[in-house]
């Protein structure tokens, strides 16, 4: 096991983390920048470096800081969280040539899956169903207007090297779809520095299912089952669950087994996500990978009383995984609920400032994940998330009254939070029969 | 009504130690707060000279006014980098600066070692070197002072 491992990240995962590397006997050396000065979580860290200014560039997204953080420190590894450089190949790639261990895929692995097209590829091998779409780069428009008659309208134009919903129109005929690629190009040429778009046809009332994976080096590859995120916001997730509420197990074991096996197939190591888009009837379609540990993770843990945030450091450190498939059990129902600071009455717009006052809920079957406390500034240079709010409980009716009570018990003043926001899609009579796409947030609040 | 209490409170105890440390100004920022305390100068009257013996040709002297008490306010070099300070350019050579020593501000101040790389760090102010506060070969965070400078 490492003796002491860098996080290279801020906030609640960076304190997740160092929890995580404590248990395991492990120091934590936590990095942060000038906005972060003085945040309590800091002093649980063995360690804590100021890397640089407020902005993320010139910190967090600054390799040869972060670099120079570790050597300096001494870590034998760096866990870089999600975001930030989380899914940076090139971060990776330096991490291995400067002999510290990066707590994540291979590069190349990374490099491979995070290629959107290159993914889909290799979904195909693996027997995985695609959204029917251009399955690569569309060069022009007239060989755009021939594959959309193939897959049939709607279309939807995407980025290839996208995401976070940019770069992307929807067409519903040829007329819509000639504005909409020369559009989508543009701004994914602004975006990305790529204008390569393709083509995928548009599922109708799509929920987002993703299955939490995780492989070590030996080739041996779990799943922890699935999640449901089809509660979002702009292509923002605001709530996770675990089971997927509309499948069936048979339909479960496909979905968590295809996504082995592309897992496989990638040579992948370490923690992944596979996404799916599961539509009306059942069908599930590969999106893509997440090449990282993701926000929602708790959900997985709670359903499968797994940490794989440990679990990624005794892998990385060299460890075989020591449960089989069959030793996961999925138990009961897990909600998670991202608490941002953000004022939902007011177009959901950014809400910094002092936390005079803060309460967080408990009792049974209660987790909250976060570095926020009274006193906490919110600062406006980085995302607005303040904690994730998990329950846990045998059914999904004692989840959703558990995750209500707790929403309800919260107090987080003065600053607006996305708390009544969560509250209100809760009691949606819509979410309580879990007849939700991806689309329902933005229809109905 | 309570948050001016709190605010009053905490500048009564500012004033406190500003006169227990007689110090002349004092700034504390915590996120986006900010309080600033500045004293009043103390205008010492120009001693006037009356009369005066005569003495050779007897012209009076006026003597100078006396200094208002002035806290010396110094500026300090604040590593711009993570990594390892070096005082010397080579561990048997003099250090590029030390207490005493002026700069100006392109004078090269030390090194800090990130990555392998030597990065020269120049002074960016014209002064004395008061204190060096970095301890040479040991680890520097971005921000941490180096040195203190008394400026020109």
């Amino acid at each position: 096991m490492f003796s002491r491992v860098l996080i290279a990240n801020r906030g609640e995962i960076a304190l997740r983390i160092i929890r995580a590397c404590h248990e395991l006997g492990v120091g934590a050396v936590a990095v942060y920048s000038e906005a972060d000065r003085g945040a309590a979580y800091l002093d649980m860290a063995d360690e804590a470096i100021c890397i640089g200014p407020p902005s993320p560039a010139e910190s967090y997204l600054d390799i040869p800081r972060i670099i120079s953080a570790a050597e300096v420190a001494d870590v034998d590894a760096i866990h870089p969280g999600y975001g930030f450089l989380a899914e940076n190949e090139n971060f990776a790639q330096i991490c291995r040539e400067c002999g510290i261990t990066f707590i994540g895929p291979p590069p190349e692995a990374m490099r491979l899956l995070g290629d959107k097209v290159e993914a889909k590829k290799l979904a195909k091998k693996a027997g995985v169903d695609l959204v029917p779409g251009s399955n690569g780069v569309v060069g022009d428009e007239a060989q755009g207007l021939k594959i959309a008659g193939e897959i049939g309208y709607p279309v939807m134009i995407k980025a290839v090297a996208g995401g976070g919903g940019r770069g992307m129109r929807v067409a519903h005929n040829d007329m819509s779809f000639r504005s909409g690629f020369a559009a989508a190009q543009a701004e994914a040429e602004a975006a990305f520095g790529d204008g390569s778009v393709y083509l995928e046809k548009l599922i109708a009332e799509p929920r987002h299912v993703e299955v939490q994976v995780m492989a070590d080096a030996a080739g041996n590859v779990l799943h922890f089952f699935e999640r449901d995120c089809s509660i979002q916001r702009r292509h923002q997730k605001m709530i996770e669950e675990s089971p997927c509420p509309v499948l069936n197990e048979k339909t479960r074991q496909e979905l968590c087994n295809a996504a082995i096996r592309i897992i496989k197939r990638a040579n992948y190591v370490n923690a992944g996500t596979v996404e799916f888009l599961l539509d009306k009837d059942k069908h599930y379609y590969f999106i893509e990978v997440n090449t990282r540990i993701q926000v929602e993770h708790p959900v997985s843990e709670m359903v499968t009383g797994c940490d794989l945030i440990k679990m990624q450091l005794k892998i990385a450190a060299g460890e075989k995984l020591e449960l089989t498939q069959k030793d996961i059990k999925h138990r009961g129902v897990a909600i998670e609920c991202r608490i941002n600071a953000e004022d939902p009455a007011n177009g959901f717009s950014p809400s910094p400032g002092t936390i005079t006052r803060y309460i967080p809920p408990g009792g049974p079957g209660v987790r909250v994940d976060t570095h926020v406390y009274q006193g906490w500034t919110v600062a406006p240079n980085y995302d607005s998330m303040l904690c994730k709010l998990i329950v846990h409980q045998p059914t999904r009716t004692e989840a959703i009254a558990t995750m209500r009570r707790a929403l309800s018990e919260f107090v987080i003043e003065p600053i607006k939070t996305t708390i009544p926001a969560c509250l209100s899609i809760l009691s949606h009579n819509l979410f309580v029969k879990s007849k939700v796409d991806t689309e329902f947030v933005e229809r109905n609040f | 009504m309570a948050q001016w209490d709190d605010q009053l409170g905490k500048l009564k105890q500012i004033i406190e130690i500003m006169k227990e440390h007689n110090l002349v100004e004092v700034q504390i920022k915590q996120g986006e707060d900010e309080i600033s305390v500045k004293k009043g100068q103390v205008q010492t009257p120009q001693p006037q000279i009356t009369a005066m013996p005569v003495i050779g040709a007897g012209i009076p002297a006026v003597l100078p006014g006396a200094a208002t008490p002035q806290q010396e306010k110094l500026a300090e070099i604040k590593s711009p980098l993570v990594g390892t300070f070096y005082a010397q350019p080579s561990p048997d050579s003099e250090p590029y600066v030390e207490s005493g020593s002026h700069v100006d501000p392109q004078t090269l101040v030390c090194i800090i070692e990130a990555m392998k790389v030597m990065n020269e760090i120049k002074a960016e102010v014209a002064g004395t070197i008061v204190e060096v506060v970095a301890v040479s070969g040991e680890a520097v965070e971005y921000g941490q002072v180096l040195f203190r400078v008394k400026p020109d």
